[in-house]
């Protein structure tokens, strides 16, 4: 179904967020006295752009790293190294990684964040009013009438009723947390929301209202989102741009369309294979990968991947890949990008078979 | 067509609460026929899981079978009614395990941490066969090879907690299979893992089951899955079962409205990039709060005022093993819904 | 089908399903507890039982420390209920003296020609009600003469001393002590703890392996030693206070680790992090988003901690190392019933006991009532 949908402005419009070479190591300690005896390296130089008004998603499975660079970005964890360069509303652009603790309140107005539980992620002691209403408290909107205004008109924007302002979280089904916990991100206008797994705890007849939402809002509001997921049917519905991390780095990066339709990473491929499909009679070989998802503290030297990769050469297993730029905006971290023919999944249209099929295990 | 080999009927299992009676499933019908996958979804508070449970009947209390039937037909031919059975007698615990395994949805904490899966799989398999230990052990490190875990001759004694989601929920599985059951009930397998791990999982699913021939009981809330693996759909609401089919029946000709919303309003990889879905209003209700009449009424697009939120509509039969719980189909002058022939008649 | 976000209507609401919507944290942890019926019936006893901490002096009838060596070991009194004409007019035999043929022994034996009535509200000794007023009105009095002469409820000790009185004011002191010794362990825990969690790092490694030291060290022996520090030359009360402030050293212990796990578990919360995301300063997270969490746990920890405060009161008195007299408490008393004499002439002495595993039961129902009012998942 093609919906009318507005003219997306990201191509022309300026960067609101540049993310450079972050890393974030964990160190492993052990013994008495708590030596470091190795790192997670849960973030492991990661780079990439937002411009204003667009939607960059990053995916991955479990140990990817994609929720540690969120937390990252938002100084709620502080990076190892790299840089997180934000365009304030002012123009100014400020490296979020090396802030200092002071100038960093004020900037913490314009990133703000959308979490994955709705049951944890509101204090189950304060009535919604106060909790939309906090960063706004905080940031020194002291009329007690001109805060609840406030409020009024995002619970508005959420589209829940005004009349359960004084309720507290426990009388609310998940869905309608999740609005709430959006109506106290958007307080303070920020330009930039970074969305953690936010639809992963709902059922799936709330999911849609909640991805409907965020859409709407985006275009409402001109908000930026980067988007953390781990699953690519939610991320094919809201994105522009699609990141993939395994084992802390980007594998690839690319507009939805492209990825979706025509990956260059094996691990995308399998990825997009693995998901299924909610059509039967659209059932497909699938790749099916072989062994684990490698471990942070401890990745396969050269490539990450190599070990469960069906084209990995020599060449993998010794020199790790950069992430290069293959077609225009589109990013792989791949020696063989160039002479592989992967599988993705069309629109409405035929799946596009893997060229090279792997072994069940 | 098969005679079924699992055939619930109107299952009622209520939970006896503090505050009231939460009837979790009520009045759920499906048939299992062998060799095939029988999918059951829905959402939250649907009553999936309390019906696999049930029908093994380790539902924790306060829930308790409260009516209906759960004939199993057995290796021998006869039939018997779970739901008639002492749920800790004899023959239900031969049952559990000897005829229909169960793979639990969290392979986290369904595994015990204090023994190692050795231990489990071994009691498992000596439960329901006169082996001896060397024998059992054989048997067992047979299974884990069978469920693709790799070195299984020094793997079964490794403790649950040294192996990955992926390889905890083999071990399940081979721990669902340690006695040769002919049906396999799996709720929510691949919730808990990822994607790839996932697609692993449900792969040695249907290798398995075509290997063995066994037939499956898939409990899952993703469409996508139900899409893949099964061959039979029981769509569920609030406890009762809406909608039953072949699986692509159900998806390219859903005849209930929560069904069709339900279809309408999943995100697929297939869309377009951004596109808008069409989305359920309102949401699921709380079990104390049944709203009176068809369940799903309050949410229905197709309501008809006067009809549905005073009466409950029964199954209609809409064609070969096709039935559909709402009055759009149903005969309005008649009233009564054409009943659903039994396949399986409980014999003494 | 319009693909406009579908609005949620609103619900009809039922005035009891709003009241719940509204309910504070604290009225659902109230409306939780209530249903439980030994929890409530436990906290009416507590109630009780401090209600007779401060009406002690009222509910006593005769001096404590009145002893009179010839009053020594007489049984608890028989209290007739019913006049011989089967009125309700309940009294007692005044005691008097007679002299034991054999023994030449004074033995107090009740005179069943000397019938004194209860009254209530009866004069007995002098005392300070509440510490506001001199009064000498007791709850129990007789209708002549002197309680001394005939009112003895629950027997004498060997001194001579009145035992309900002195049971009535134990229960004063031994209650009061609990106190005193929670809130000072509350006061430590809550500042060492909190610190632990909230900071972490090697200051908590610092707080934590002080804790497992202190609570390595055996108990009673360290209550010895340090009981036995005390200089003799001090007064009661000073005794009082220093017993209170050792054991309470002990006790603080459990809850520092109480509080400092909440807060660690706190600290992750989603919750907190979005409002430090919003710009919400240290002191603001703590105070209204972390302490509000686990108050209701530092209550139910404190009802816990109070009866063992009590019993290490009780323990340390009953093994001289505590109170002594002139000082009352039930440690004091069960004491006077530690030797075989006492068992065999006076069992009623032992009464002391009872009030003890009464209290420190109904603390322990009403604790658990409370923890599990206040995090039924936890």
């Amino acid at each position: 179904m093609s919906a009318a949908v507005p003219v997306r402005p990201t191509a022309v419009a300026p960067t609101i967020l540049e993310v450079e070479n972050l890393k974030k190591w964990f160190p492993i300690r052990r013994g008495l006295l708590r030596r470091v005896v190795g790192q997670v390296r849960a973030v492991d130089d990661v780079s990439f752009t937002i411009r204003r008004g667009e939607t960059l998603s990053l995916v991955g499975e479990s140990g990817c790293g994609k929720t540690t660079t969120s937390r990252c970005i938002l100084r709620a964890l502080t990076p190892t190294s790299g840089a997180i360069r934000f365009r304030t509303e002012a123009g100014r652009q400020v490296d979020v990684a090396v802030l200092p603790k002071t100038e960093l309140r004020p900037l913490r107005r314009q990133m703000q964040m959308i979490f994955q539980d709705p049951f944890s992620s509101l204090n189950p002691r304060m009535t919604i009013t106060d909790i939309i209403a906090e960063p706004l408290l905080v940031n020194g909107v002291r009329d007690l009438e001109e805060r609840r205004r406030r409020v009024r008109e995002l619970l508005d924007l959420v589209q829940l009723p005004a009349a359960y302002m004084n309720r507290f979280p426990h009388a609310f089904s998940g869905g309608q947390r999740q609005r709430i916990g959006i109506a106290r991100a958007l307080a303070l206008n920020p330009a930039l929301v970074v969305a953690d797994e936010p639809v992963s705890a709902l059922d799936v007849s709330v999911q849609a209202q909640i991805l409907n939402l965020l859409l709407d809002l985006q275009d409402r509001l001109g908000l930026s989102y980067l988007f953390v997921a781990h699953d690519l049917s939610v991320v094919k519905h809201v994105s522009d741009r699609v990141a993939v991390m395994y084992v802390g780095k980007i594998v690839e990066l690319a507009p939805t369309a492209a990825i979706f339709a025509r990956p260059l990473h094996p691990y995308s491929e399998a990825l997009l294979s693995a998901v299924p499909v909610p059509d039967p009679r659209r059932r497909r070989q699938r790749i099916v990968l072989k062994g684990e998802v490698a471990d942070p503290s401890n990745p396969p030297p050269g490539c990450h991947f190599h070990p469960r990769c069906p084209y990995a050469i020599d060449r993998c297993r010794g020199e790790e890949p950069a992430l290069r730029q293959l077609a225009n905006g589109h990013l792989a971290r791949c020696h063989r990008a160039e002479e592989l023919s992967l599988g993705g999944v069309q629109e409405g249209g035929e799946t596009r078979a893997p060229k090279v099929r792997a072994a069940a295990h | 067509m098969a005679e079924p080999i699992l055939s619930v009927r109107g299952l009622q299992t209520w939970f006896h609460q503090d505050e009231g009676i939460v009837r979790a499933v009520d009045g759920a019908s499906f048939d299992l026929e062998p060799g095939r996958t029988l999918g059951i979804v829905g959402e939250s508070g649907c009553g999936k899981s309390v019906t696999a449970r049930s029908i093994l009947r380790i539902v924790e209390r306060p829930g308790r079978v409260e009516g209906g039937q759960i004939l199993l037909r057995r290796a021998d031919g006869r039939v018997t009614d779970l739901a008639r059975l002492d749920g800790q007698g004899r023959e239900m615990r031969a049952i559990r395990g000897g005829e229909i395994g169960y793979v639990f949805q969290e392979p986290m904490s369904s595994l015990s941490s204090f023994h190692t899966i050795g231990n489990q799989l071994i009691e498992a398999i000596r439960l329901h066969a006169a082996l001896g230990k060397r024998a059992a052990r054989e048997r067992g490190v047979e299974l884990l090879s069978l469920v693709g875990i790799p070195r299984p001759a020094q793997r079964i004694d490794s403790y649950s907690f040294e192996l990955s989601g992926g390889l905890r929920q083999r071990v399940m599985i081979a721990l669902a299979l340690a006695a040769e059951p002919r049906i396999l009930i799996a709720d929510e397998p691949t919730t808990a893992l990822d994607v790839t791990t996932q697609a692993q999982i449900l792969d040695l699913i249907r290798r398995l089951q075509d290997e063995r021939d066994l037939a499956v009981i898939l409990i899952t809330h993703d469409m996508g899955v139900i899409a893949e693996m099964t061959d039979d759909v029981v769509v569920m609401y609030l406890g009762r079962d809406v909608e039953r089919g072949p699986v692509d029946a159900i998806f390219h000709e859903p005849k209930h409205p929560y069904t069709r919303s339900l279809l309408r309003s999943i995100p697929s990889v297939l869309a377009t990039p951004r596109s808008r879905l069409r989305t359920v209003e309102g949401s699921i209700p709380h079990p104390y709060n049944r709203p009176a009449g068809c369940p799903f009424h309050p949410r229905c697009p197709d309501a008809m005022p006067g009809l549905c939120e005073r009466s409950l509509p029964g199954a209609v039969a809409l064609g070969e093993r096709r039935e559909a719980s709402c009055f759009l189909h149903e005969k309005p002058a008649s009233g009564a819904t054409a009943p659903v022939p039994t396949l399986l008649e409980p014999r003494a | 089908m319009s693909t406009v976000l579908d609005a949620a209507p609103a619900p009809v609401t039922t005035v009891a399903e709003e009241k719940v919507a509204v309910a504070t944290q604290l009225q659902l942890t109230w409306w939780r507890f209530r249903k439980h019926k030994v929890a409530v019936a436990s906290g009416v006893i507590v109630a009780f039982f401090y209600l007779v901490a401060l009406l002690a002096d009222f509910l006593a009838t005769i001096g404590p420390h009145a002893t009179d060596a010839a009053r020594s070991y007489i049984p608890p009194q028989e209290i007739h209920w019913f006049d011989e004409d089967g009125s309700f007019r309940p009294h007692v035999f005044a005691l008097k003296g007679k002299r034991d043929p054999r023994t030449f022994r004074l033995v107090y034996a009740p005179d069943p020609e000397d019938k004194r009535y209860l009254v209530l509200f009866g004069q007995g000794y002098a005392y300070e009600f509440l510490g506001l007023f001199p009064t000498s009105r007791h709850l129990v009095g007789l209708d002549r003469g002197n309680p001394e002469e005939a009112l003895f409820l629950l027997g004498t000790d060997q001194l001579g001393r009145d035992f309900w009185s002195r049971l009535v004011l134990a229960t004063r002191t031994s209650l009061v002590i609990g106190l005193a010794g929670v809130a000072l362990s509350l006061f430590l825990g809550v500042l060492l703890g909190g610190i632990s969690g909230l900071y972490g790092g090697w200051i908590d490694t610092v707080i934590q392996r002080l804790i497992e030291i202190l609570r390595s060290i055996p108990t009673i022996p360290l209550w010895m030693g340090l009981a036995a520090a005390l200089p003799a030359s001090w007064s009661v009360l000073q005794i009082y206070l220093a017993i209170t402030v050792i054991i309470s050293l002990i006790g603080w212990t459990e809850l520092a680790r109480v509080v400092r796990g909440r807060f660690l578990s706190l600290r992750e919360e989603d919750f907190v992090t979005a409002a430090e995301l919003a710009g919400a300063s240290r002191m603001r997270i703590i105070f209204r988003h972390m302490v509000p969490s686990f108050l209701s746990h530092i209550i139910a920890a404190v009802s816990l901690a109070l009866p063992a405060m009590i019993i290490s009161e009780t323990t340390l008195s009953f093994l001289g190392l505590g109170l002594r007299p002139p000082a009352i408490s039930w440690g004091v008393l069960l004491q006077d019933a530690q030797n075989i004499q006492a068992l065999g002439i006076a069992p009623w002495l032992l009464l002391a006991a009872v009030p003890v595993i009464v209290v420190i039961l109904a603390f322990n129902f009403l604790g658990d009532g409370l923890r599990d009012a206040a995090d039924p998942y936890g």
